[in-house]
């Protein structure tokens, strides 16, 4: 199997999409899954088909599948690791008189 | 990110002391219960069966569509035949969601279909026998639906993340599946006719045997087991699901009214169990292996479906095509 | 076996009816397509249709028997009905192939329902503002369905009216066996002419020219050509069926006339 798009569809195959669905205005889009369409609005319009039966959406977000740019897993350790020792990011960190701890 | 992207990226050419450290690596997380996504190293032996495994469980979900799907044009009631063209939709759509997970692992749908479409890959056998009536499609529901999701709640705690979320979404929407199957036997059960009241018992009498087989052979004779359980891949043993599910569904039996087809099932106060009859694992192996009453029909149902929809797939795609040439163009 | 019902439907539940009915048939047909079609996102997509359409179809079957005075429910009417009382047009009831028996045609499938949601979409629209309120509150919810429904459709017969030489012969094909039983759409007689009078909805010869315009448009993307106005006129609408409803109603109906007093 080629990871080229062309020879893809040159065998006939539909390119596969990743699904983001917005449950409820305000809230961020969130991956649901994946489908095959043929064309960007089929993608949309399967999407609501496959992804949103049970009232789970207010808005679609469809990618083509090999548009998705991903860390590397094998980066983890030094993408994330760092972010471990930076507790004074987090507001925990700070202890305040009572009087005025609300902030 | 998924199929493609990893089809691009070179081997890597790595060294028998890295593979053993990636394999140790890869044993701790699995012990500590950690989730495997797609991109992470995984051993090939793992890849593979959980391949197998995913995308069997698809061709289930689509072969599944068939017997039940037979019934919609003949719903007795038009709530009925909303349900039931609902349900037998879902099906249609687990069987999406599984694939979509299986692609995660480096295949892609059309390969996953070829398997299925040439024998080259399985599916559950219980959907290998003929619904004969109304009452099958809600003893499907209570019984066949009713064993698949003892077997599937546990995979939502599978070690293949993709695999995991894909099982959460269905078994959300499995529960109607079975609730609408008990349902409807329920109805014609305790407000039906004695002609309706024979049809589900003769439905009951025909699917226990085949539901109680869903779950595998004994743990004993059951080949892949162990090393999927070593691999979080599954979670419970055969003989405790299969017994699991005798014990619910005995009881769900006495409040239909109706009698499960076994002379020696009856409850064990020491073990705490009903004790059930012995199942006729020579009817399962044949069935599996191809000789069952629907297998060539099934399978040749769904090649037709999909060969007579050559043309249709290779459309869309020549219009978009057509269309994206002449932006380009513009 | 349990025998049929008799109806004496007045012009009003009549209007009613004809929409029910080919709601009904139409819904049927689409559900038979469930587990065969080209591909599974498809297929999901069909049976969204199918139960739109089953939607309208006990609302407004429910409504018909509350209008006829005899007490009928849904099921009543739709399972206990002689074909000569079942007022759909012929579109409805056309098989999903070109030829009784043959496996599912898709491009048959997606010019009916391109050619009977554009309809429908307009007929709702209408009814909207119809002087039956519990008509009116049908479609405010319908119109969003069949919106839907015609775009979904006008889609594929673009993507198969100008895909590959197959596809376009195809859909020439199905071009070729639909387009006659169009013209049923736009016929109009005292029930319509009921309907226009007192404000319960359009008689359907109204709808002719805006049903044209959108269909002229979409044919035209789809490189088909717009066929000359039919001379043939279907009368299933007042109860002459095609060969084709006999042998749906039969296998639609089987069950509830086989088991009588059944409860479902």
């Amino acid at each position: 199997m080629s990871g080229n798009p062309d020879a893809a569809a040159a065998g006939g195959e539909w390119p596969l999409w990743e699904v983001f669905v917005r449950s409820k205005a305000g809230l961020d889009h969130k991956h649901c899954g994946s489908l095959h369409a043929p064309d960007a609005k089929a993608a949309v319009q399967l999407a609501r088909e496959v992804y949103t039966r049970r009232q789970e959406g207010t808005s679609i977000w469809v990618v083509r599948s090999d548009q998705i740019v991903a860390s590397d897993p094998g980066d983890k350790d030094m993408y994330f690791d760092p972010m471990a020792d930076k507790v004074y990011r987090h507001p925990t960190f700070y202890e305040l008189p009572d009087a005025v701890n609300h902030m | 990110m998924y199929t493609q992207a990893m089809d691009t990226a070179p081997r890597e050419e790595r060294s028998a002391l890295e593979d053993a450290a990636l394999q140790q690596r890869f044993d701790a997380r699995i012990d500590a219960g950690e989730f495997i996504e797609a991109k992470d190293w995984m051993p090939e032996h793992y890849r593979k069966t959980l391949v197998r495994q995913i995308s069997q469980h698809a061709h289930s979900e689509i072969v599944g569509m068939l017997p039940e799907g037979h019934w919609i044009t003949r719903a007795p009631t038009l709530k009925r035949k909303a349900i039931l063209l609902a349900k037998v939709q879902d099906e249609g759509g687990h069987g999406l969601y599984l694939y979509a997970a299986a692609e995660t692992l480096g295949t892609s749908r059309d390969q996953l279909l070829d398997a299925l479409h040439t024998g080259k890959a399985k599916y559950s056998s219980i959907f290998n026998y003929p619904t004969l009536s109304w009452a099958d499609v809600g003893v499907i529901g209570w019984l066949v639906d009713g064993a698949a999701i003892m077997n599937q709640v546990p995979l939502c705690r599978c070690s293949y993340a993709p695999y995991a979320r894909a099982m959460v979404r269905i078994c959300r929407e499995e529960s109607f599946h079975q609730r609408q199957g008990f349902d409807a036997l329920h109805v014609m059960m305790t407000r039906g006719t004695e002609a309706q009241r024979a049809m589900v018992q003769d439905a009951v009498d025909r699917w226990w045997w085949p539901s109680l087989m869903m779950f595998g052979p004994p743990d004993a004779a059951s080949t892949h087991s162990e090393q999927s359980m070593r691999w979080g891949i599954k979670r419970i043993s055969n003989d405790d699901l299969r017994q699991k599910f005798v014990d619910a569904t005995a009881e769900q039996a006495r409040v239909l009214g109706v009698t499960l087809p076994d002379p020696d099932l009856k409850w064990n106060e020491q073990r705490g169990h009903h004790d059930f009859g012995a199942i006729d694992w020579a009817e399962f192996w044949r069935v599996v292996g191809g000789d069952g009453p629907c297998n060539r029909e099934r399978l040749a149902t769904r090649v037709a479906a999909w060969d007579d929809g050559a043309w249709v797939r290779e459309a869309a795609l020549a219009h978009e095509r057509k269309r994206a040439t002449k932006e380009m163009a513009a | 076996m349990v025998a049929s019902i008799a109806l004496k439907p007045d012009a009003h539940t009549r209007y009613v009816l004809r929409l029910a009915d080919t709601c009904l048939v139409w819904s049927h047909r689409l559900s038979e397509w469930c587990g065969h079609a080209p591909v599974l996102e498809e297929d999901i997509a069909l049976a969204n249709q199918a139960l739109d359409l089953l939607g309208q179809a006990r609302a407004l079957l429910t409504h018909a028997g509350r209008l006829e005075g005899q007490g009928f429910d849904e099921d009543q009417l739709a399972y206990l009905r002689d074909e000569r009382d079942y007022l759909n047009v012929t579109l409805a009831e056309l098989p999903n192939a070109l030829v009784a028996g043959a496996r599912g045609d898709f491009a048959l499938t997606v010019l009916r329902n391109f050619f009977l949601s554009a309809w429908m979409l307009a007929l709702w629209r209408a009814l909207e503002r119809s002087s039956d309120a519990e008509l009116a509150a049908i479609a405010g919810k319908a119109a969003k369905e069949s919106r839907y429904h015609r775009e979904h459709a006008a889609d594929w017969v673009v993507r198969l009216g100008d895909g590959t030489d197959e596809s376009h012969r195809r859909m020439s094909a199905a071009l070729d066996r639909l387009w006659p039983c169009t013209s049923e759409l736009f016929d109009a007689d005292e029930v319509d002419a009921a309907a226009a009078a007192t404000g319960l909805g359009p008689a359907w010869d109204a709808l002719r020219e805006g049903w044209l315009a959108d269909v002229q448009a979409v044919l035209a993307e789809a490189t088909l050509p717009l066929p000359p106005a039919p001379a043939w006129r279907g009368d299933a609408k007042r109860g002459r069926h095609s060969e084709h409803l006999g042998p749906l109603l039969a296998v639609m109906q089987v069950l509830p006339r086989s088991y009588p007093g059944g409860v479902w």
